[in-house]
């Protein structure tokens, strides 16, 4: 096991360049989800650390030894695809020896590693099946056994659960998630999906266009979003922005959104009188308030899942999202009033979409 | 069809109403293929089969013989010569394309400027009518005006002009070195389409298992390689086997039936020498052949075990 350091890493492919020099210490036994929309350059930066891809600039270190020049099966690492990747024409047990009987171990050493790993994910009754004849979380399991066999450094997987059904993949989440903890293997797992990032990360690296947004604890994340992009990318349903203008009278403030709107916020908040910002609030921070308090909005659709009802309004001609853990039977067009929890609530800069 | 009248004659339909059934409908829509098959593959088929039964001449119908022409066939020995002719034009010429073939399309398979006009450039062989550039390789192999000679000669490798055609092995060297360069461009962009289905995260997946080239290449691309290989070997092997334009237009079968191959012999017996009935034999006797060598590389390559089973990925 072993730490990865990623010092100034870029990518350039042809004219285009998709990494602008990223940062990222990621500590040995820790499970880092790489994160973001699609093009944000996180599946390409993984690939650099599996040596999959050549490293423009920069220097990319695995357990403290420079690998930008060292051949992928040199790097001591083990990477789980999302198609599975798996030899076809071979059987499952073929599939997890491979790695091994290339290094030409001996057959009892790989017998025994094989069904270790069969053991931990449950595939004792499919070693001898072939690839095409397993369910897709089965293949999934067998891509991950893989993995373990080698006992590697370190685990890259590169959105492994896109490919399964959403039952099947909350299902693997926790079962990835129990695996790390038992072999405690640094990890390095990609995804576009913020739920798989909350859920499993040690710390999540939220990218964006090349660029790494914010790194942090996923609670971290959630309360702390450095700008409007990691706002609105963690947390699901996604945080409600209203942009304005921030009003200060003694030791109050407001922020004046379109339409006469008036949303308080602490006084103790940063930024200055008359600035344009950005106002942030999560659905689950909204409160219903009596008349009088609040803003007024309109509902317009409910959607009761039964643990909670969301319910989206119009809030001054801006679309607002609320999560209630009441049941809420709302009609269309009925008026309701929000109310922010003041502590919770988030003040950007307009112009530059940063914290305030 | 007859029977599926027989059973709905009882009440009268109509022709229309009759289309509505299925069976009616499947048998009419498969009628003219079932014709021309009928009659431009099975009956010149079944014909050629009897008249290699017959003793039938140019000009003189024939009457039954059995198989005395195939009992004075195994005392020929210039069919036994062309029986030979043809397994050393097949296999030598097949191994080359083959070899060749995978060789080129390994190279194809790579990123590289032009890539499409590359692979068209490649095509160029297979598209031009065979009997023109076996007209061309005639010229190349002739004893006076040879290119080869020449070039050859230039360089100082040689200092008498090559005489391809004239010699029995270096006829034949020179048909099936004729044979292998019309042959690539078929293996090859078959077995590039075959590459082009090999997922790269295989490969990816085999390198960081601890593979190098050449052990990605024997566990990765030739077992995945193997299906479309196979098929395109049974035909390859058909289309060499029963070869004849190439032949014809570059030796005739010369020198001394050195490059005579079952199906020129056949043609030379039949056509110019009037003997209708032997060269329908000689034709015949080479259905073993094919029936073996297609029986032989497509059920023992073709389907493997580890492509049964559901096929989505």
């Amino acid at each position: 096991m072993a730490s990865v350091d990623i010092r100034g890493v870029e990518k350039q492919f042809g004219a285009t360049k998709v990494i602008h020099g990223i940062d990222v210490s990621i500590a040995d036994e820790e499970f880092v989800v790489l994160v973001g929309p699609s093009g944000c350059g996180k599946s390409t930066l993984l690939r650099m650390i599996a040596g999959l891809e050549e490293i423009t600039a920069g220097e990319i270190s695995i357990g403290g030894k420079v690998v930008n020049n060292v051949a992928p099966k040199d790097r001591d690492i083990a990477m789980v695809f999302q198609n599975y990747a798996l030899y076809p024409h071979m059987t499952v047990r073929e599939n997890m020896a491979f790695s091994l009987k290339l290094r030409k171990a001996a057959k009892s050493f790989i017998d025994e590693r094989v069904n270790r790993a069969a053991d931990i994910l449950g595939l004792q009754p499919y070693l001898d099946r072939y690839p095409r004849q397993l369910s897709g979380g089965q293949r999934q399991r067998v891509a991950m056994g893989r993995a373990i066999v080698r006992d590697p450094q370190v685990f890259l997987f590169d959105e492994p659960l896109s490919n399964l059904d959403a039952k099947l993949r909350v299902q693997m989440r926790t079962e990835i998630k129990a695996l790390h903890q038992r072999l405690r293997t640094t990890s390095v797992y990609v995804t576009h999906d913020q739920v798989e990032a909350m859920t499993m990360a040690d710390r999540i690296v939220v990218m964006h266009d090349g660029i790494v947004e914010q790194v942090g604890t996923p609670l971290d994340l959630y309360d702390h979003p450095v700008n409007t992009f990691v706002a609105g990318f963690i947390g699901s349903p996604a945080m409600n922005f209203v942009s304005g203008t921030l009003r200060r009278s003694g030791g109050d403030a407001h922020v004046e959104a379109a339409g006469g709107v008036k949303l308080p916020v602490p006084g103790s908040i940063g930024g200055a009188d008359g600035q344009g910002v950005v106002f942030g609030v999560r659905p689950e921070h909204l409160d219903l308030a009596s008349d009088g308090a609040g803003v007024s909005a309109k509902v317009i659709v409910v959607e009761p899942t039964g643990a909670d009802t969301q319910v989206f309004a119009d809030v001054a001609g801006t679309q607002i999202s609320a999560v209630f853990s009441e049941r809420h039977a709302f009609k269309p067009d009925q008026m309701i009033r929000f109310q922010p929890r003041p502590d919770s609530v988030h003040l950007f800069d307009a112009a530059s979409g940063r914290h305030l | 069809m007859a029977v599926a009248l027989g059973r709905q004659a009882a009440p009268r339909r109509s022709f229309v109403e009759l289309l509505d059934d299925r069976r009616v409908l499947s048998v009419l829509c498969m009628l003219p293929a079932v014709g021309l098959l009928v009659t431009f593959l099975a009956y010149p088929l079944g014909l050629g089969v009897w008249l290699g039964f017959t003793d039938t001449k140019i000009g003189r119908p024939g009457v039954f013989i059995g198989i005395d022409n195939y009992i004075s066939l195994f005392d020929d020995s210039v069919f036994l010569l062309s029986v030979y002719n043809t397994l050393v034009y097949t296999i030598v010429a097949t191994i080359l394309k083959f070899g060749l073939g995978l060789w080129l399309a390994l190279l194809l398979n790579n990123s590289m400027p032009f890539k499409a006009f590359i692979r068209a450039i490649v095509l160029l062989p297979y598209i031009i009518p065979t009997v023109l550039s076996a007209l061309a390789f005639w010229w190349m192999y002739d004893p006076q005006f040879s290119v080869i000679s020449y070039v050859l000669s230039k360089m100082g490798l040689i200092d008498r002009y090559v005489d391809f055609l004239g010699q029995p092995n270096a006829a034949r060297a020179s048909v099936i070195a004729a044979n292998v360069w019309r042959g690539i461009p078929f293996v090859a962009i078959c077995l590039l389409a075959g590459l082009q289905t090999i997922s790269p995260s295989l490969y990816e997946a085999a390198a960081l298992d601890g593979a190098n080239p050449w052990q990605r290449f024997r566990n990765v691309t030739v077992p995945m390689l193997m299906p479309i290989l196979s098929v395109v070997l049974t035909f390859s092997v058909l289309f060499t086997f029963t070869d004849f334009q190439l032949i014809y237009a570059i030796t005739r079968g010369g020198p001394l039936n050195a490059t005579h191959l079952m199906a020129t012999l056949a043609f030379q017996r039949a056509i110019p020498g009037g003997q209708m009935g032997e060269g329908a034999a000689i034709a015949t006797a080479m259905i073993p052949f094919l029936v073996f060598a297609t029986v032989f590389s497509y059920y023992g390559l073709q389907r493997r075990k580890w492509q049964q089973g559901s096929a989505d990925d």
